[in-house]
């Protein structure tokens, strides 16, 4: 419980914060924020004890700390990004405390979510963290598109996390138990707990933004702030492949040829379209949410078969991905809170003017694209190795041609930045120190986790057990 | 002799030319840390010819491993044999050639260098790799300074061939990393489980027949289509053209002999089973890329469009030896692979610093020049000889040793072809002896600009160099074929047992 208690115990600091600091004064907010929540992440790594709690509710093991301590480093650089959004928009300053209450909150619950060990505390996990982000995506009341995505957010989130409850409550009638460990002795041969199957993976996947559950995605991560979808598409998205995967290895083990098929033909259809919709965009935000989506398609590979190495690359591949999204995504919010353009044309000959914000996104998007010798040519090279191994060539083969695809449209960016002259570059932007060490985190992470071999080998060996 | 030395250089020059300032600066960096690497890629041969006198008969020398992934048995293994050493020397000649023929980049010049150099280090990484891994990373990051290097330094229509080139090489790679991880699946040795993905290590086991059907074409194509393999060549034409010089002078120089030396080592040494059965499929295509390359240089009127089909066609010599499957045609086809990229280095050089005096392309609009700059005519004559395999120079020795290896398979199949590739020699001698009489002889043109001056020390540094080498491999062949050979024999060793 060590990471729940500390993220409740900054939440409640941060308030106590919020409440003793008059109107004016504001500024020790984003200080003291960052200071806590590197604490608490530095924290998270210390050997600590797995067990189970609350009579088999909760449970932790080596492999779920290694997953929460990963969200914990997204997190913090989300936060650190925020700070310069936050000094840049003066109505939303004020609100900072309110801000980071809300993004610990949701972390919290999905902390929770990772950690269940029967459905009720899945359910609680999941509410808690989606609504409080629909709260923020609407954070910038003076934008209609803001409203609209926080509108289409908690909508969307309520039919679906529906969808998921009416799925937990058939398995509850036909076994009995909500728990974790007596549904994965239950040898699930009927047809109305292959429905509830169906309903829990649909349930699920809109977190994940599988195709077709993806389509708030798009639109959602275009109105909310930037570092609000940068949030969306690696946190969230983290956590909810996280319990995807905890979900299936335990309560669903006995259909894993439903759900092998299931992942197939989902993995298939996930990258195609995501990469096929990316290729006409021309918002950054709304770029990088199909980008994500296909991105999300990948993951699949890793889960498929069942295997413990999968499972490692699939974690491995997350964390890198949640470097590269973030690097993305700190540079689009770098330029945006400043200039406010977010259009791929107004990118051209970024390179004059901002060499090392091109730089950063060059490598976020290698990274995203697989191209050595960043981290993301290894996360991708290992999980199609891991569905290659379990002799699933066709879909490794569809797989590398959506990479291939993938390339074509973050080249387009690196073609905007560093080849198309403009006459209007974007001028030089002196960004404060909160954005240079976002970024810096994200491009030394990105260079660095593929060459050290010890990330993946420390990995491997806390994911036994599944 | 520490393999890791020829990656660590480049990498270091990196480093310091970010810290340069100067164009000066830049460039004298660039040039000393491929010209330090050049002395070491000297050294390393020495010391690979001594090893080898000396009695060592070990495949590789000079190995080492370094672990990376301990779980997925990913080691970083290095090591060398004869074929390695000579493309490694190649490499390096190249390079440094190419960084004096680009003394004169002006915009960006620091990350012209920066990228060229990383370049060269994917190239150096690829052929002292011995494990499937290291060499498909370092073969993916040779691809992808091109689409910076053509977009942004390049001439014509250069986005749509930078993006036309990245995309297909890497969409090969794609194709490639498919049959890679497949004969990673099958690499365990009977009574273990354990994977590898050393290369040395999987040719000691008999990877099933079923399985080598389907990854030998993947493999062969993800290669093949870096090597020019009709109908994947058409990255080709564009991407050379539209590239600055010494990007040029690299990619056709160097990078497509990556795509054969590929195909060597992991599609016919690891799959020698498939290999046999459907190697003819392969000899068809790569005699027609041999001779409809040839075709195509006849008709262009861009120096460096003839060029780039030329190297299209000189190329695809390469592969057609490679799936002759006995070793004296493979001896060719290395010598080949060597003769072609000083060549064609020396052509795109050369073609480069006519281009800056005569600011055309266009062979319509030049003649005469011999009698205007007589040093760059006569180098122009000599390159265009080794092309058509004039004796004395390198590309006799090459193509002499490949078609008397391929009349060595005695069926009407492989006779019929060899004849058909043998006639590309005459077509090679009609595009190049063309272009040679237009532009060199006769009476200087009234349209070329007035005052052209003859070339300058950075740019007879290049093709001094170039021919040393050209002529020195034409006229002394024997120690450097002889090395090939030895390196050669584990692979025909292979190949040969099935027949």
């Amino acid at each position: 419980m060590r990471h729940e208690i500390m993220l409740m115990i900054a939440a409640v600091i941060i308030l106590i914060i919020e409440l003793s600091t008059g109107k004016d004064n504001k500024s020790l907010m984003i200080p003291a924020t960052v200071i806590l929540f590197s604490l608490i992440t530095f924290i998270g790594f210390l050997p600590i004890e797995t067990g189970k709690l609350f009579g088999g509710s909760y449970n932790t093991s080596d492999m779920i700390i290694l997953m929460k301590n990963s969200l914990n480093i997204g997190v913090l650089i989300v936060i650190i990004q925020s700070a310069g959004w936050l000094k840049h928009s003066f109505e939303n300053f004020d609100n900072s405390g309110g801000y980071f209450f809300i993004i610990i909150s949701s972390l919290i619950g999905m902390d929770f979510m990772i950690s269940s060990g029967d459905f009720l505390m899945f359910y609680i996990g999941l509410e808690l963290a989606t609504i409080p982000i629909a709260a923020l995506a609407a954070v910038e009341k003076m934008k209609r598109r803001s409203s609209e995505a926080g509108i289409k957010l908690i909508l969307s989130a309520a039919l679906s996390s529906g969808i998921l409850l009416f799925g937990i409550s058939i398995l509850y009638g036909t076994n009995g138990s909500l728990f974790f460990s007596s549904l994965s002795s239950d040898n699930m041969n009927t047809s109305l707990q292959l429905l509830a199957f169906i309903f829990i993976f649909a349930g699920v996947a809109f977190k994940i933004s599988l195709v077709p559950f993806h389509l708030w995605t798009a639109d959602v991560y275009e109105g909310a702030p930037v570092n609000i979808s940068s949030f969306l598409s690696s946190i969230s998205k983290a956590s909810a492949i996280f319990i995807l995967i905890i979900l299936l290895f335990t309560v669903f083990n006995s259909l894993i040829s439903v759900w092998n098929t299931v992942l197939y033909y989902t993995a298939v259809i996930t990258m195609t379209i995501g990469n096929l919709f990316a290729m006409r965009q021309q918002n950054m935000k709304r770029f990088l949410a199909f980008s994500s989506i296909a991105q999300a398609g990948f993951i699949p590979l890793g889960i498929i078969g069942g295997t413990q190495f999968g499972i490692s690359a699939v974690i491995y591949f997350l964390l890198i991905y949640i470097f590269s999204n973030l690097g993305a995504f700190g540079v689009v919010s770098a330029i945006s809170n400043v200039t406010g353009k977010e259009n791929m044309d107004e990118y051209n000959g970024l390179y004059r003017t901002n060499p090392k914000l091109s730089l950063v996104m060059m490598l976020s998007l290698f990274s995203l694209a697989g191209i050595p010798p960043v981290a993301g040519f290894f996360g991708k090279f290992f999980l199609f190795t891991a569905a290659a191994v379990q002799g699933y060539y066709i879909l490794v083969f569809i797989a590398v041609v959506n990479a291939t695809i993938s390339l074509y449209y973050y080249l387009l960016v690196v073609k905007a930045m560093f080849i198309n002259k403009s006459d209007t570059p974007i001028e030089f932007i002196d960004n404060d120190n909160y954005t240079k060490a976002g970024l810096l985190i994200c491009a030394l992470g990105i260079i660095i986790i593929g060459f050290a071999g010890i990330i993946f080998e420390f990995i491997e060996s806390a994911s036994t057990g599944i | 002799m520490d393999l890791i030395l020829l990656i660590l250089v480049p990498v270091l020059t990196v480093a310091a030319l970010m810290t340069a300032g100067s164009k000066a600066q830049a460039r004298m960096i660039a040039a000393a840390g491929t010209g330090i690497q050049l002395i070491l890629s000297v050294y390393l041969l020495i010391m690979y010819l001594i090893e080898r006198s000396s009695g060592n008969i070990d495949q590789m020398l000079f190995t080492d491993k370094y672990v990376w992934f301990n779980t997925l048995n990913i080691y970083f293994s290095t090591g060398v044999d004869g074929i390695s050493v000579s493309l490694i020397l190649l490499t390096a000649i190249v390079t440094f050639t190419g960084v004096l023929a680009s003394w004169d980049v002006d915009y960006l010049y620091k990350e012209f260098f920066i990228s060229l150099l990383i370049l060269s280090t994917g190239v150096f990484g690829f052929f002292i790799s011995l494990d499937l891994f290291s060499m498909f990373l370092f073969y993916e990051l040779a691809v992808i300074p091109m689409y910076l290097l053509i977009g942004i330094w390049g001439s014509g229509k250069k986005e749509y061939a930078a993006m036309k080139l990245t995309l297909m090489l890497m969409g090969a790679s794609a194709v490639l990393l498919v049959g890679l991880l497949g004969i990673y699946s099958y690499s365990s040795p009977t009574g273990s489980t354990a994977l590898t993905f050393n290369i040395i290590e999987i040719a000691k086991i008999d990877i099933p027949i079923e399985a080598q059907r389907y990854f030998f074409p993947m493999v062969f194509i993800g290669f093949g289509v870096l090597g020019a393999l009709f109908p994947f060549h058409t990255w080709s034409p564009d991407g050379h053209s539209s590239a600055p010089t010494a990007v040029s002078m690299l990619h056709a120089g160097v990078l497509m002999k990556m795509g054969g030396y590929g195909c060597l080592r992991v599609a016919m040494y690891l799959l020698p089973e498939a290999a046999n059965e459907m190697a003819w499929i392969f000899i068809i295509l790569t005699s027609i890329s041999i001779v409809y390359g040839a075709f195509g240089a006849i008709v262009q009127t861009d120096l460096k469009y003839i060029n780039a089909y030329s190297s299209v066609s000189h190329c695809g010599l390469v592969l057609f030896a490679i799936l002759m499957t006995n070793d004296i045609a493979m001896n060719g086809a290395v010598l080949q692979m060597i003769s072609h990229g000083l060549m064609t280095a020396l052509f795109f050089a050369l073609i480069g610093m006519i281009y800056s005096r005569t600011h055309t392309r266009d062979i319509r609009e030049m003649t005469g020049l011999m009698k205007v700059m007589p040093f760059l005519s006569v180098c122009y004559m000599i390159a265009g000889f080794a092309s058509l395999g004039l004796p004395g120079l390198s590309g006799f020795v090459a193509e002499m040793t490949i078609f008397v290896g391929a009349f060595q398979n005695t069926d009407l199949f492989h006779r019929s072809v060899t004849i058909l590739a043998a006639s590309s020699i005459v077509i090679t001698a009609v595009y190049i002896l063309r272009v040679v009489a237009k532009i060199l002889l006769g009476p200087p043109g009234s349209n070329l600009p007035a005052g052209m001056k003859d070339a300058v020390w950075n740019e007879k540094a290049v093709t001094i160099i170039l021919i040393i080498a050209i002529a020195g491999m034409g006229l002394l062949p024997l120690w450097l074929s002889e090395m090939i050979l030895n390196s050669l024999g584990p692979i025909t060793e292979k190949l040969a047992l099935l027949k």
